[in-house]
């Protein structure tokens, strides 16, 4: 059997927590129609997983393949809330859910321009600021501390910031400061969410919902400094 | 008054048997053991009979550890919660003797000698055998100990009595080790021995009667499960779900890779084949296929017309179907072979109870992934695109049109059938 199976006998033997930086997302090498299997998430996720930059719906195009399939699996298994999506996954298993990872991480589709903010220049100015620099007084490390200087993520687990709705942006805070979403312990994100008031979250999903996106959206191949805390299911990978 | 708790005791027992269905399989994607026919292979052969009783499918909480219990089974009486199975000392079976267990599994006693809810489907599991029930138990104790104390269920007065669940058991329970009929080949009675006990398929497949009790489970005559939105359709009747016309491999495939030609397995029935009947060898299938094809069939009942459309909900119906359905299920509910199912001719479309398909076409779904089918193809949810009364148009289209002829639906049905798909 391949290391995935392994993977996937040895998880649900022990109940370890998926990892997804210890499995390798193969060279592209896709099985041709794909595309047809998951017609099922294009409707809501836009043409070729390109949602648009209003409305909540997530883009998913050329994320990391490893994020998106930890996102997979933790709408299946509970970790993450949103009915209509689990619902689909229910009977789905960890093989397919990374082939379906890989193929929407594999698409290389252009970014809308930003949305415009209509916000005040301070309320902007304090949304840029903890990202690029956090707030140490408060012990917030800097979004792009983990997220990449650019932003874009960092392959394989780490999301990017830019190119997502602000209303997704601010619930998605807002999930995780009130225990709705939940990562991989140790769930890094959660100990971020928990450090940022209402004000914060705003200013923050403002801002970065009016960049536009930098490098064609792709994630960086490597963390450029070790992570400021300990994330699970990426930390293994910034070794 | 006491004839009104106990009714009631035993709607809420049985609505939390067939509640469980909203439970998802443990996320296990091993492969396989083999059957375990070799002597003397106790736990393989445990391990498979577990598969075929799904018990982890129930005994793991999402995203916990197999075995170790504390999913929820909610009920509109309260909540449920199953026990921690794993081989922990304090917490788990570890401490059970092979007679516990078999008290548990055959009697529903726990080992203190409490009275188990039959939400535990021990009203089936009651027809496995003691050698089977010592092979599971023997597999059960391999499991990694997991220290997670059972959560107490939280069951409203008087459900919450054993009184209560001791009058339900006088008037419903009778335990009792299947029996094979000598009239019959041996492939029959292993199929009833599987379909009738560990298989458990009139938890979901058999009515209900007003007390909520099943006096004929094994007729396998179609159930609506409480609170559950899906209806397991009857296995007697041409109509809905027999499969006595099916080529027998046809059986064999739709239990073992959840689709076939003519049917795919949806819902709660993808969570059995994912979970439990795609691991069964192709001996054991074949067998649950002779029996399933050989049920005493109910005698065809017409399915009437109740409603007419008016003529503007039919045009908007139709434009419905045309934008955001014929793409895959073809102009014509032709579907494309291996792809997408059609819809014409389809019984998950025609049968009398429309749950399933306004149910579908809410939720969506994919049929279940199996070695056999690996990489299934998916149905999109319409509950956030479509309101209850474009989901009631359309989904009237498809009962009516390509020589379905079967009833209309109303936009009450499809709100009641929603839930929390919004
Ligand atoms: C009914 C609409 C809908 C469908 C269908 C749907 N999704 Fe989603 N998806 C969403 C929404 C809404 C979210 C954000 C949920 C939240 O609030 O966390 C989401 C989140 C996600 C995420 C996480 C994105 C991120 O950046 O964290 C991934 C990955 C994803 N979906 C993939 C899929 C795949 C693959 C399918 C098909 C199997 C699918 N979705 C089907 C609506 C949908
Ligand atoms: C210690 C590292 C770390 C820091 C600091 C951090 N993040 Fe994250 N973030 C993560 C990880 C890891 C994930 C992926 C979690 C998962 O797998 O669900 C994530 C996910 C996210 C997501 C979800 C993306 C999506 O598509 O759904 C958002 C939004 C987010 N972070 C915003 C922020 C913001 C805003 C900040 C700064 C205030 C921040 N993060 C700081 C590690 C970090
Ligand atoms: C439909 C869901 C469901 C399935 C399937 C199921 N169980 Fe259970 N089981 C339960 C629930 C709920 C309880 C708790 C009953 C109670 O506390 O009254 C339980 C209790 C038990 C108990 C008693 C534990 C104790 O501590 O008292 C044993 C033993 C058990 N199950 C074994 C099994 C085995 C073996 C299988 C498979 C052959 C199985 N169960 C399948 C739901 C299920
Ligand atoms: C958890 C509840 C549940 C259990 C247990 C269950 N079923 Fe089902 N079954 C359903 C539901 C709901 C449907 C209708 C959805 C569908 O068409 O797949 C169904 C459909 C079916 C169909 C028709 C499939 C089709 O599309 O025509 C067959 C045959 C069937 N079940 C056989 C079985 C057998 C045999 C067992 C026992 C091994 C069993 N079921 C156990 C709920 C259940
Ligand atoms: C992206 C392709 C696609 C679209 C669009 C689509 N379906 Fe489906 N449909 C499927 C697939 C695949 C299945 C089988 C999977 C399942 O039942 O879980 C299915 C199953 C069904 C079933 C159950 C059939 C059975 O045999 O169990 C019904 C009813 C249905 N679809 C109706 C509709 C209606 C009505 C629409 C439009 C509102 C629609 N579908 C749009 C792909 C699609």
């Amino acid at each position: 059997m391949n290391r995935l199976s392994i993977a996937s006998t040895a998880r649900a033997l022990f109940g370890l927590l998926a990892l997804s930086a210890t499995t390798t997302f193969a060279a592209p090498g896709e099985h041709p129609d794909i595309d047809l299997r998951v017609k099922a998430c294009t409707g809501c996720h836009g043409a070729e997983g390109r949602a648009a930059a209003d409305g909540y719906y997530p883009r998913i195009a050329g994320k990391p393949a490893g994020y998106l399939y930890n996102q997979l699996v933790n709408f299946r298994d509970g970790r993450r809330q949103y009915p209509l999506m689990s619902g689909l996954l229910q009977t789905l298993t960890d093989d397919y859910l990374q082939e379906i990872a890989r193929h929407f991480s594999a698409l290389d589709l252009p970014y809308p321009p930003p949305v415009r903010s209509t916000q005040k220049a301070s309320v902007l100015a304090h949304g840029e600021r903890l990202v690029r620099e956090g707030d140490p007084a408060r012990d917030l490390p800097a979004c792009a501390s983990c997220h990449g200087s650019a932003l874009t993520g960092v392959a394989p687990a780490l999301p990017g910031l830019l190119g997502l709705p602000h209303d997704y942006l601010a619930a998605q805070l807002a999930g995780w400061k009130s225990g709705i979403r939940h990562a991989h312990a140790p769930d890094c994100m959660a100990e971020v969410a928990r450090k940022l008031n209402a004000e914060d979250i705003q200013s923050v999903a403002h801002w970065l919902s009016s960049q536009p996106v930098s490098q064609g959206g792709k994630p960086a191949a490597v963390l450029e400094k070790p992570l400021p805390i300990r994330c699970g299911g990426v930390t293994e990978a910034a070794r | 008054m006491k004839r009104l708790t106990l009714s009631a005791l035993v709607v809420a027992a049985v609505a939390a048997t067939a509640v469980y269905v909203a439970l998802k399989p443990a996320p296990d994607t091993s492969p396989a053991s083999p059957p375990g026919d070799a002597p003397g292979d106790l736990v393989a052969r445990g391990e498979y009979l577990a598969r075929a009783g799904n018990c982890l499918a129930c005994h793991t909480a999402p995203g916990g550890a197999p075995g170790a219990g504390g999913r929820a089974m909610d009920t509109p009486f309260g909540t449920i919660y199953t026990s921690n199975l794993t081989s922990d000392a304090k917490t788990g079976l570890g401490q059970w003797s092979a007679d516990d267990f078999w008290n548990a599994l055959h009697d529903g006693r726990g080992r203190d000698g409490r009275l188990l809810y039959p939400a535990f489907p021990y009203t089936n599991y009651t027809r496995v055998t003691r050698a089977d029930a010592d092979a599971l138990f023997a597999w059960l104790q391999t499991l990694p100990a997991v220290e997670q104390p059972n959560r107490a269920h939280t069951l409203r007065f008087p459900y919450d009595t054993q009184a209560a669940l001791l009058a339900w058991r006088t008037l419903y329970f009778k335990p009792g080790v299947f029996q094979p009929d000598a009239g019959k080949p041996a492939e029959w009675n292993r199929g009833a021995y599987l379909v009738q006990g560990l298989g458990h398929c009139s938890a979901c497949h058999a009515p209900r009667n007003a007390l909520g009790a099943s006096t004929d489970p094994d007729a396998l005559a179609g159930g609506l499960m409480p609170g559950q939105n899906w209806y397991a359709p009857s296995l007697a009747s041409p109509h809905e779900a027999s499969v006595a016309d099916w080529p027998q491999a046809e059986v064999v495939a739709l239990l073992r890779d959840g689709v076939t030609p003519h049917a795919t397995a949806a819902g709660p029935m993808a969570e059995v084949v994912f979970g439990s009947t795609q691991y069964l060898s192709d001996a054991d299938l074949n067998a649950m296929a002779v029996y399933l094809k050989a049920l005493p069939q109910t005698r065809p009942v017409k399915n009437e017309v109740a409603g007419v459309q008016d003529e503007l909900r039919r045009e908007r119906g139709a434009q419905l179907y045309a934008d955001q359905c014929a793409d895959c299920h073809g102009e014509r509910g032709e579907g494309r072979p291996g792809v997408w199912p059609a819809l014409a001719g389809n019984r998950a479309v025609t049968m009398v109870p429309p749950a399933n398909a306004i149910r579908t076409v809410l939720g969506g779904g994919y049929a279940p992934a199996t070695r056999g089918n690996p990489r299934p193809y998916g149905m999109p949810p319409f509950a956030a695109a479509l309101s209850d009364d474009d989901i009631a148009m359309v989904v009237s289209h498809i009962r009516g049109s390509w020589g379905n002829g079967a009833s209309p639906v109303s936009s009450v049905d499809v709100q009641r059938l929603r839930g929390n798909l919004r």
